[in-house]
């Protein structure tokens, strides 16, 4: 671990601080801007998810080495109502809030490696890597 | 952080200065909602030059401010997207479909000033 950083994810305000957060700590690790961009886009999707579908939760952002490349590791934490059918969830335009549905498709598209593990009443964790080129 | 709404005779131009919250996006849309039938204005120009991220929501509310104020008789234009949140917007899926977009303020500005010339030998 490089270095590790926790954002509360209480009010739509703390999406805003999330993917900021995101974006130093990527490009401290060297990423481009436009890998800043992609990153902290995908934060504010996840982020937001929290807001929209559990209230509160927490993002923590950490810097990875794995096999000698670094990257960015985003762990978007809830202990909400979870997600009946995280298959349906990843589907694009599919969203049981008002949205558009492109959240977590959207998000997925963004980083290299996506994970998403949720189960009704056991919260949801989403887990996002990039890494450096 | 409210957004500082200019106005240039029938335009109104909202000038995004800094990292806006959802909420903030939700005022600027009913401020100008209001503002387009209050100073009866005929085009909208939103310049998102120092957005750094455009995320869903964002998006989704930019086009709901262009098509409210659609209705209300004013055209939009979103100038200024980033060359990067462009191809972030792309890969999340999101477009501004409908709405006209321009690189700047200055020809946001220009393409406002056409369509209304357009309207207006049509007449």
């Amino acid at each position: 671990m490089l270095a590790e950083s926790s954002v509360a994810i209480v009010r739509e305000a703390d999406i805003v601080i999330a993917r900021q957060k995101g974006r130093e700590l990527a490009a401290a690790i060297g990423f481009s801007s436009t890998d800043q961009t992609l990153l902290a886009t995908a934060i504010s999707e996840v982020a937001r998810n929290i807001i929209s579908y559990a209230g509160h939760g927490e993002v923590v952002l950490s810097g990875i080495e794995e096999g000698g490349r670094r990257g960015i590791m985003v762990v978007a934490r809830d202990q909400g109502p979870g997600i009946a059918d995280p298959e349906l969830a990843m589907r694009d335009g599919y969203s049981t809030g008002n949205s558009l549905g492109v959240g977590l498709p959207g998000a997925r598209r963004l980083v290299d490696e996506f994970n998403l593990a949720s189960a009704l009443g056991a919260g949801t964790t989403v887990t996002l890597k990039k890494w450096l080129r | 952080m409210s957004v500082p709404i200019l106005k240039q005779g029938d335009i109104l131009i909202a000038s995004i200065q800094s990292a806006l919250s959802d909420r903030d996006l939700v005022e600027l849309r009913d401020e100008l909602a209001d503002r387009v039938g209050r100073l009866r204005s005929r085009g909208v120009v939103i310049d998102v030059t120092a957005l750094d991220v455009l995320d869903s929501f964002a998006t989704r509310t930019i086009r709901g401010i262009a098509y409210t104020a659609k209705l209300r008789g004013a055209d939009t234009v979103v100038v200024g997207i980033q060359p990067e949140v462009a191809f972030a917007m792309v890969q999340l899926g999101l477009s501004l479909e409908g709405i006209d977009t321009a690189l700047d303020l200055e020809e946001g500005l220009a393409l406002l000033h056409a369509g209304k010339a357009e309207r207006a030998r049509r007449k």
